[in-house]
């Protein structure tokens, strides 16, 4: 069989990437900063006592743009990474994403109600726009996924064939609204809603990050502690369960943690599709799909992956930016293809 | 010890399982035979907890089976089901090792029992294998090396449960497959496999409890279950019964 990455070349690999990520993300832009004075400024803004001789332009836009924005990026791309892991593991299918249980729609069709209903309203105070934007998103994330969730059940225990089908009905369903409201909608608001729904860091503020950055935190202190029943899991829930794991629990945490990390992740960026369906898969192609190895290898590469997709739709048609979306679909989806074709021969 | 007392399970309007009363002691194979349909995996479901039956007590060590934790039991009870749906390019070892979940038993031990298992199932060679790039029959022999390793080495309390183990594999391999079952249970495990071959569960099984839609038809020693009018009775062939030239266990010929 083909040979597997040691897991500890895998990590030393992924954290040198993501360190490298990280410092041309807080380089480059329409400010292109040197190299030396963004790793001088970033290491200021950490408190460490470097001499602040040329360096306050650097930190400020460091400190005020860049930094937040990186910090979303890394959040982002690692929580919907993991998520991917998560809904992969729960379906017991490699190409499973987030987006099957409903969450993505969901959130689509929150924002458009804050978006189209704002607007309505005769328009929301400028302050308080952008986190009714991020809350309504989180809330319709949240609430098709509990709805995905409950159609799933019966007799107690949760048939995850029945949510596929059931997530694929409320993602068409939701396909709808977000139609409907596109077609209410007027030019400005339309052109909000189109973008939001391609996905952007941009804007990014250590407020909106905040609540993000948390539920980050958790999926990621919470999926690894399960690596090995989500092990198991792909063995079948029945298997898994004469190996001792809570499947019934197991599975409510799985589609926990998808709509709690999704949910926030949309709430702040907009809809970024194929993160959580690449990494994972990537991820499994080079170390194996041993969860405790995909769980914390997605994590870095999701990051990783977020940040130079960011780093492209900042400098492909600079100083104007793409949404971050479109590049990670046409980045993500002929590399998906690329890889089929290739286990496939 | 697991235990079934006036078992009747009901499956919409049908009664798949009437009034079933089976025990598994230690040191036996208890063969489960019966036509297609005749509530032989049914009964496995009941036994391993994945269906509540309608009457009657399920026991382990005279416990009722739902409550004992998870965990706890799964070091006690393991089961082979028909077939696997694993999807994932685990390597052999990884998925044997698997089996090692319940228990904190360390990873040298564990790398330990899992060679033994692969071993015992003849399937060590494939050890460093990609699970998705073996045959069915090599991978049904590789889920057999996965619940051996979870009860292994498979003393008194340890009940292992099987689902036609022998369904696809060649006729060297049923019996490499059977012996090592055989020998798990001499060491003090109990074990239940269902098959169809009737020569092989006369071979291989103490005693063979022979279902006939959803009843008990017979429940005894090979040479008292597998006679000619049991058979016709249940699965309707004609069929004659001579003792193996060699071992003198029943040998089963159809006319």
């Amino acid at each position: 069989m083909k040979q597997r990455v040691q897991p500890r070349t895998l990590f030393i690999s992924l954290s040198l990437l993501c360190l490298l990520a990280i410092w041309l993300s807080l380089a480059l832009g329409p400010v292109s900063l040197p190299m030396f004075d963004t790793l001088c400024a970033g290491l200021r803004l950490l408190g460490l006592p470097v001499s602040e001789d040329g360096l306050q332009q650097a930190e400020m836009i460091l400190g005020q743009i860049r930094l937040p924005r990186t910090l979303l990026g890394l959040a982002v791309g690692a929580v919907l990474a993991l998520s991917g892991v998560a809904m992969q593991g729960l379906f017991r299918n490699p190409l499973a994403d987030p987006g099957l249980v409903g969450v993505a729609a969901g959130a689509a069709v929150g924002a458009a109600v804050a978006i189209v209903g704002g607007a309505w309203l005769g328009g929301m105070p400028d302050a308080f726009a952008p986190y009714l934007l991020s809350f309504c998103a989180f809330v319709g994330g949240l609430g098709v996924t509990a709805l995905v969730y409950r159609l799933g059940r019966r007799d107690g225990q949760t048939n995850v064939a029945t949510m596929l089908l059931a997530g694929v009905a409320m993602t068409a369903l939701g396909g709808a609204a977000v139609g409907l409201f596109s077609y209410l909608a007027d030019d400005a608001t339309l052109r909000t809603l189109t973008f939001w729904n391609l996905g952007s860091l941009n804007g990014a503020s250590y407020e909106r990050l905040w609540p993000l950055l948390l539920v980050a935190t958790g999926v990621a202190v919470w999926l690894p502690r399960r690596a090995k029943a989500l092990n198991a899991l792909l063995l079948g829930e029945s298997e898994a369960r004469h190996l001792g794991v809570d499947v019934e629990r197991l599975k409510r945490e799985l589609v926990f943690c998808t709509a709690l990390g999704v949910g926030a992740a949309v709430a702040a960026a907009g809809l970024i599709g194929f993160i959580g369906l690449v990494v994972p898969h990537l991820v499994r192609l080079l170390a194996g799909p041993d969860h405790r190895v995909v769980l914390p290898a997605s994590l870095l590469a999701g990051g990783v992956l977020m940040l130079f997709a960011d780093l492209a739709a900042r400098l492909l048609l600079a100083p104007a930016e793409l949404p971050i979306g479109i590049v990670t679909a046409f980045i993500g989806a002929p590399f998906f293809l690329f890889l089929l074709m290739r286990g496939r021969g | 010890m697991l235990q079934v007392e006036g078992l009747y399970l009901r499956r919409g309007s049908n009664e798949v399982l009437h009034d079933i009363h089976l025990q598994l002691p230690p040191g036996q194979v208890v063969g489960v035979l019966g036509p297609n349909g005749a509530g032989k995996s049914s009964l496995l479901s009941v036994l391993c907890g994945e269906l509540a039956p309608g009457r009657g007590r399920v026991t382990l060590q005279g416990r009722p089976l739902a409550d004992w934790a998870g965990q706890e039991r799964a070091r006690r009870l393991a089961v082979l089901p028909q077939v696997s749906s694993l999807s994932f390019s685990f390597r052999v070892e990884e998925v044997v090792g698997m089996g090692r979940m319940p228990h904190g038993t360390g990873q040298r031990r564990d790398a330990e029992i899992v060679e033994a298992a692969l071993q015992a199932a003849d399937a060590w060679h494939l050890v460093e294998r990609s699970y998705l790039a073996l045959s069915g029959g090599e991978r049904q022999r590789v889920h057999l090396a996965r619940v051996l390793a979870q009860l292994w080495p498979g003393e008194e309390g340890a009940t292992l449960l099987l689902d036609e183990p022998t369904s696809m594999l060649d006729p060297l391999h049923q019996h490499t497959t059977l012996e090592a079952v055989r020998r798990f249970a001499d060491c003090g495990a109990a074990v239940l496999v269902i098959l169809h071959d009737l020569n092989l569960a006369a071979r291989y099984c103490d005693r063979i409890l022979l279902l006939e839609q959803g009843r008990c038809h017979a429940f005894a020693t090979p040479d008292a279950v597998l006679t000619p009018a049991a058979l016709k009775a249940v699965y309707g062939i004609d069929v004659l019964v001579q003792a193996h030239p060699e071992r003198g266990h029943p040998l089963i010929i159809t006319r």
